[in-house]
């Protein structure tokens, strides 16, 4: 990609993460002058000072209008249009929407060198959702678990069963009750708060 | 057949009207279902608006005229043939600038206009050039707090320094000192005062007694498109409205509206603006203010052109735009009051005789013509005492003393 060394990028994001996902998707496709800037105190001074020929933004990001103002007003910028691309693409549009990519182009820079970039935001926006939402899982059932093994101990304790009894008798009143183990364990924590069981 | 309709929002009290539609069951009857998108900017907002992939928007009244003049980003024609609310917004200031303003609350918060100067005079006792937040540029409270700041000789473009945020963000930003105060929609000026951070300095009730607030917006073509559908979308809304102004239901209302898909504020905080209670600094009893915050008594919902028109002469003032017959007649045009009557044609809503109106001119409830029942209008001066009139927008911008 000869034309894209000369274009500076810069990714507005307070999620270090999907800006670094993005980061590496750019310089794998040759794009080297990339900077990262985080929506917080002076970053609209400093993005004056970067002088972008493309701000990436996530379209969730509650800074968009604070943003889109100093575009609006700054005499330092050339400014820089809120841009889907090619706004007769409906198709291109509402990708970039659905991944929560917006870009804003300085006035000018010719279609077809933005719109590799912005594909390439729009997949990387889309990865970065999917990781997103394996850690979420990921995370709940680390949490399942550990309610699950407090739940156990209560019944160890209370009942002088074992681990395996406990966790037996928590699967068959969850299988009863038609709910799952990690609500019955719950509501059993709860109910052993309530009555100072205290585990 | 249920018709699934999406429509864009923005955490804040005066949604109120959509939220009732879809959770009370006022849109069921009509036969739709609302996927109300809450969205966390204005500029998000109007993108999902403007490339479709939403059907309507709560949306600030200047921005749907700024977006049809084509200045904010992509142009594109939008209606609004329903307003949502009138009023709702307070200035609210640090406490350590509003220690320079007349302390008595009450007397501070009557008298726009005396507070306007002594807020010009506090000024120049602040550390800095005051920077205030206005949650869009093209938003009814920055129209309303240059109008005010003007009325005592203030140039909001060189004494002051607008900073645009969005209202979720304002309280942090003064707690960590980016800025002095801010402007916004409830319930974030009550969120400052709660939190000890600021006082209230003026009320946009009392700046404009009946201020347009947020509107319906939809894409003018695709409102043609879809008549029907728009008609039961309006007649929804305005047995909702009726539902949220009746004072029995506010509690009930502001906890619905407290729930995280929603403002996810405090009930307590959201329920002050909806009873006009409210408290304008921290562990200090309310101050009643009725008409804090409007959806439905006094024919609220009617988009008066007249309205479009004013906020049209302030975007000029303020050398947004360009003043020409063509702009004036495609900025009045957003407001759609023959959508309203053609939607609203068969119930017992009040509809004005007329389109436009002085705006201004109301000093006390006046009952004025109406096709149906009876219809009083709420009083609606400018705290200066001017009189819009939309036929002679020139007069009018004419008659402001120029700052520069």
């Amino acid at each position: 990609m000869e034309f894209g060394h000369s274009m500076r990028i810069v990714i507005i994001d307070d999620s270090g993460l999907r800006a670094t996902v993005l980061e590496e998707g750019l310089r794998e496709a040759g794009y080297d002058d990339i900077h990262i800037v985080p929506p917080r105190g002076a970053f609209v001074a400093r993005l004056e000072r970067m002088a972008p020929d493309v701000v990436l933004m996530d379209l969730g990001s509650p800074s968009r209008d604070t943003l889109e103002e100093m575009l609006s007003v700054s005499r330092a910028l050339a400014r820089p249009i809120a841009m889907f691309v090619d706004q007769s693409d409906e198709a291109m549009i509402g990708a970039a929407i659905d991944a929560g990519v917006s870009a804003y182009v300085v006035d000018g820079l010719r279609k077809e060198r933005v719109k590799p970039v912005l594909e390439l935001a729009v997949r990387r926006f889309n990865a970065f959702a999917r990781i997103q939402a394996e850690l979420d899982e990921a995370r709940n059932a680390l949490s399942d678990r550990k309610v699950i093994d407090r739940a156990k101990s209560i019944l160890m304790a209370q009942r002088n069963l074992s681990e395996q009894d406990a966790y037996t008798l928590l699967r068959s009143s969850a299988m009863n009750q038609g709910k799952k183990i990690v609500d019955v364990a719950q509501a059993l924590i709860t109910a052993s708060d309530l009555l100072g069981g205290g585990l | 057949m249920t018709t699934n309709l999406r429509i864009a929002f923005l955490p804040l009290t005066d949604v109120a009207v959509l939220a009732v539609a879809q959770e009370r069951g006022f849109a069921e009857e009509e036969g739709l279902s609302l996927d109300l998108v809450r969205t966390t900017s204005w500029a998000t907002l109007r993108d999902r608006l403007v490339y479709g992939q939403v059907q309507a928007a709560h949306m600030l009244a200047p921005l749907a005229v700024a977006v049809t003049l084509g200045l904010s980003q992509q142009p594109a024609a939008l209606a609004a043939p329903y307003k949502l609310n009138v009023n709702g917004n307070m200035l609210v200031m640090a406490k350590d600038f509003a220690a320079a303003l007349d302390p008595d609350l009450a007397g501070r918060l009557a008298d726009p206009l005396g507070t306007a100067h002594d807020f010009a005079a506090a000024i120049g006792l602040w550390r800095r050039k005051p920077v205030i937040g206005v949650v869009h540029r093209f938003s009814s409270h920055a129209l309303m707090l240059r109008y005010w700041l003007a009325s005592a000789g203030v140039d909001p473009d060189r004494d002051v320094v607008l900073r645009v945020l969005p209202p979720s963000l304002t309280v942090e930003a003064l707690h960590a000192g980016e800025i002095d105060g801010f402007i916004a929609g409830e319930p974030w000026g009550s969120a400052a005062v709660e939190a000890g951070l600021a006082e209230t300095v003026a009320v946009g009730e009392r700046i404009w007694r009946r201020g347009v607030e947020k509107v319906l917006a939809f894409r003018q073509n695709w409102m043609e498109e879809n008549p029907e559908t728009v008609d039961r979308l309006l007649r929804a809304l305005v047995r909702a409205a009726a539902w949220c102004d009746e004072p029995d239901n506010h509690s009930a209302l502001a906890d619905l509206l407290a729930a995280p898909r929603y403002v996810d504020q405090p009930a307590d905080l959201i329920r002050r603006a909806l009873a006009g209670e409210m408290v304008n600094r921290a562990g200090e009893p309310a101050i009643p203010n009725p008409d804090f915050m409007l959806f439905s008594r006094e024919a609220t919902p009617f988009p008066w052109r007249s309205q479009a028109l004013w906020i049209y002469s302030q975007l000029v003032r303020w050398g947004m735009v360009e003043h020409s017959a063509d702009s004036a007649a495609r900025a009045g045009a957003v407001f759609r009051p023959d959508v309203f009557r053609r939607a609203l044609a068969g119930s017992d809503v009040p509809m004005p005789g007329a389109s436009m109106k002085l705006e201004g001119a109301v000093h006390s409830p006046l009952a004025v013509g109406s096709r149906k029942g009876d219809l009083t209008l709420g009083p609606d001066r400018f705290f200066d005492g001017r009189v819009f009139d939309p036929e002679r927008i020139d007069d009018y911008l004419a008659g402001f003393v120029q700052l520069r």
